[in-house]
C-alpha cells in the first residue's frame, strides 16, 4: 500500500512566529515612542538641569555600580556551589536563593526595616547606619540584584565543563587555584552578564528603597524615587524626562557591559 | 610503576570491589572494559579526583591514596582532552611548570621540546576553539607530560578520533611513552587498541579487574 500522508506546509508556522514577535516588539517600541514624544527637548533640558535630579542621577549610578560589584562577590561562590556540588538540603537552599525574586518589593523593604529593629540589626546600625541612608539604598538594591546575579552565575557554571578544572588539579593546582586560573577566566562573559543584570535591576529598584531607605530629596533619592516624587506633585514632564534618561542609561550600560564581556 | 591494592569504590548504585593490579615501571598498561563498567571512575580514583571507599593507590611504590591530585606525579589526559578554553596552546603546555614556579627559560624550553615532538609547534599561539580532535589530544598529552610525571593516565584517548587519525595517534602514544620512560595506564573499550599497545593487559569484568594475556584476546 502506498503512503498517502503528505507533510503540511511550513509557512503557517513561520507566519505565526513572525506575527507574535512583531506584535510584541511593536508594543514595546510604541510604549517607548509614546513616552519620548510626550515631552519636548525643552522640558528634558530643564529637568536635567535641576540640582535634585542631578543628585539622583549621580546616586543611582554610584549605588547601582556598588551593588553590581557586591552582587558578583556573592554570586560567583554561590553559583559555583549550586552548579558543582551535591549536598543535603540543596533543593531547600535553591528555593531560598530565589526568594528575593518572588517576594513583592514592598515586602523586601519591610523585612529589611524589621531586621534592623532586632538587637542584631541595632548593633550593626551602630557601626554602619542603614535605615534611611544611602547604605540602605545599596542594601535594598543588593537583596534583589544579588539574587538575579546568583541565578546567572549558576547557569554560567552549569554550562562550563568541570573537567578542565580537574585536569588543572592533577597538574599541581589546589581547587582554589584551579578555579582562579581555569574556570573563572572561562566564566568571564557570565560574570559581566551577572553584573549587568544586577546593575539593571538595581537601577529600576523602587519599592524596597522607598520603605527601607526613604525618599528624602538630596539624600536617599535615586532616579525611580524622582519619577515617583515628581509624579506625586503633578510634574509629569520632569518624571517623563527622568524616565527617558533611565531608559538611555540602562541601554548604554547594558551595551557597554556586553561589549566588555565579549572582548577576548 | 602504578599499583592498586584492594581498591573499592562506591558511587550511588555503582560499585567496584577489591580492585588490585600493577603496571610495572616503563610499561604500557591497557585497561579494557565495556562502556559503563566504571573505567572513568577508576581513573578518577587513581588521579585523586575521587576518594576510594577502601584500599591503596601506589605510584612508584609510594602510597599516594591520601595525596591531593597535584602531588601524585600522575599526568592525566581525559576523554575529550578537556583543554583550558581561554589559554593558548603555549600556555596549556607550560601550565604545570608555571604552577610549579619554574624559571621562564625552562618553561619555554620544555614547551618547545614537547610542541616539536608532538607536531603541534605551528599551533602554539592558537586557542582550543576550532582545533581538530587529533590536535586537541596531542595538546592534552603534551600538557600532561610537561612536568615529567612518572605515570600517564589516558582515558579513551583515541575514541573521539577518525580511523586514519587513530592509527597515527596510537603510534605517537607508544613512541612517546618509550622515549619519556613513563608508565602508562590507557583505558579503552576498543580491542584493537589494546592488542596494538598493551605490554600489560587488564580487563574489567564483574565489578573487578583481572590481568589477561594479549595473545588470548
Amino acid at each position: 500500500m502506498t503512503d498517502t500522508h503528505r507533510a503540511g506546509a511550513n509557512w503557517p508556522f513561520w507566519v505565526t512566529i513572525v506575527a507574535v514577535v512583531s506584535t510584541y516588539l511593536l508594543f514595546l517600541l510604541g510604549m517607548l515612542l509614546a513616552t519620548a514624544t510626550y515631552t519636548s527637548p525643552h522640558h528634558l533640558v530643564r529637568a536635567l538641569g535641576s540640582r535634585e535630579i542631578q543628585y539622583a542621577t549621580g546616586l543611582s549610578l554610584v549605588t547601582c555600580t556598588v551593588t553590581a560589584v557586591l552582587s558578583l562577590v556573592v554570586a560567583v561562590p554561590s553559583g559555583y556551589l549550586m552548579a558543582r556540588c551535591n549536598f543535603r538540603g540543596k533543593n531547600f537552599l535553591d528555593t531560598l536563593l530565589d526568594v528575593p525574586i518572588v517576594l513583592p518589593p514592598m515586602v523586601i523593604g519591610l523585612c529589611l526595616l524589621i531586621l534592623f529593629q532586632t538587637p542584631f540589626g541595632q548593633a550593626v546600625e551602630k557601626v554602619v547606619p542603614f535605615t534611611y541612608t544611602v547604605y540602605g539604598v545599596v542594601l535594598a538594591q543588593f537583596v534583589v540584584g544579588a539574587a538575579f546575579a546568583v541565578r546567572q552565575m549558576r547557569t554560567t557554571f552549569d554550562h562550563l565543563p568541570a573537567r578542565p578544572e580537574d585536569v588543572a588539579m592533577t597538574l599541581g593546582c589546589s581547587r582554589g587555584k584551579a578555579v582562579r586560573l581555569v574556570t573563572l577566566p572561562a566564566a568571564k562573559r557570565g560574570m559581566f552578564s551577572a553584573a549587568s543584570v544586577a546593575w539593571a535591576r538595581s537601577l529600576g529598584e523602587f519599592g524596597p528603597i522607598l520603605v527601607f531607605a526613604g525618599a528624602t530629596r538630596m539624600k536617599t533619592e535615586v532616579l525611580p524615587t524622582t519619577v515617583w516624587l515628581e509624579l506625586s506633585v503633578g510634574n509629569l514632564e520632569a518624571s517623563i524626562a527622568v524616565s527617558l534618561m533611565m531608559v538611555v542609561l540602562a541601554v548604554a550600560v547594558l551595551l557597554a557591559m556586553r561589549a566588555a564581556g565579549e572582548r577576548p | 610503576m602504578i599499583s592498586l591494592e584492594g581498591v573499592s569504590i562506591r558511587a550511588g548504585a555503582f560499585s567496584l570491589e577489591d580492585v588490585s593490579f600493577s603496571v610495572p615501571g616503563g610499561a604500557y598498561g591497557v585497561l579494557m572494559g565495556p562502556t559503563g563498567s566504571g573505567k572513568t571512575t577508576l581513573v578518577e580514583v587513581i588521579c585523586g579526583l575521587r576518594k576510594p571507599s577502601g584500599g591503596r593507590v601506589l605510584v612508584d611504590g609510594v602510597d599516594v591514596t591520601r595525596e591531593p591530585p597535584g602531588n601524585r606525579g600522575i599526568g592525566y589526559v581525559p576523554q575529550d582532552g578537556a583543554l583550558f578554553p581561554t589559554m593558548s596552546v603555549r600556555e596549556q603546555l607550560g601550565f604545570a611548570l608555571r604552577v610549579r614556579r619554574r624559571p621562564a627559560g625552562e618553561v619555554e624550553g620544555r614547551v618547545a621540546e614537547l610542541a616539536g615532538r608532538l607536531g603541534i609547534a605551528h599551533l602554539l599561539e592558537r586557542k582550543p576553539a576550532g582545533l581538530s580532535g587529533g590536535e586537541r589530544q596531542r595538546i592534552a598529552l603534551g600538557r600532561a607530560l610537561a612536568a615529567r610525571p612518572g605515570v600517564l593516565l589516558l582515558d579513551e584517548p583515541l575514541s573521539a578520533l577518525d580511523e586514519e587519525m587513530r592509527g597515527d595517534m596510537r603510534d605517537l602514544l607508544k613512541s612517546v611513552q618509550r622515549e619519556q620512560g613513563v608508565s602508562v595506564l590507557h583505558v579503552t573499550h576498543d580491542r584493537s587498541e589494546a592488542v596494538a599497545l598493551a605490554d600489560v593487559l587488564l580487563v574489567m569484568r564483574g565489578g573487578g579487574v583481572k590481568t589477561a594475556d594479549v595473545a588470548t584476546l
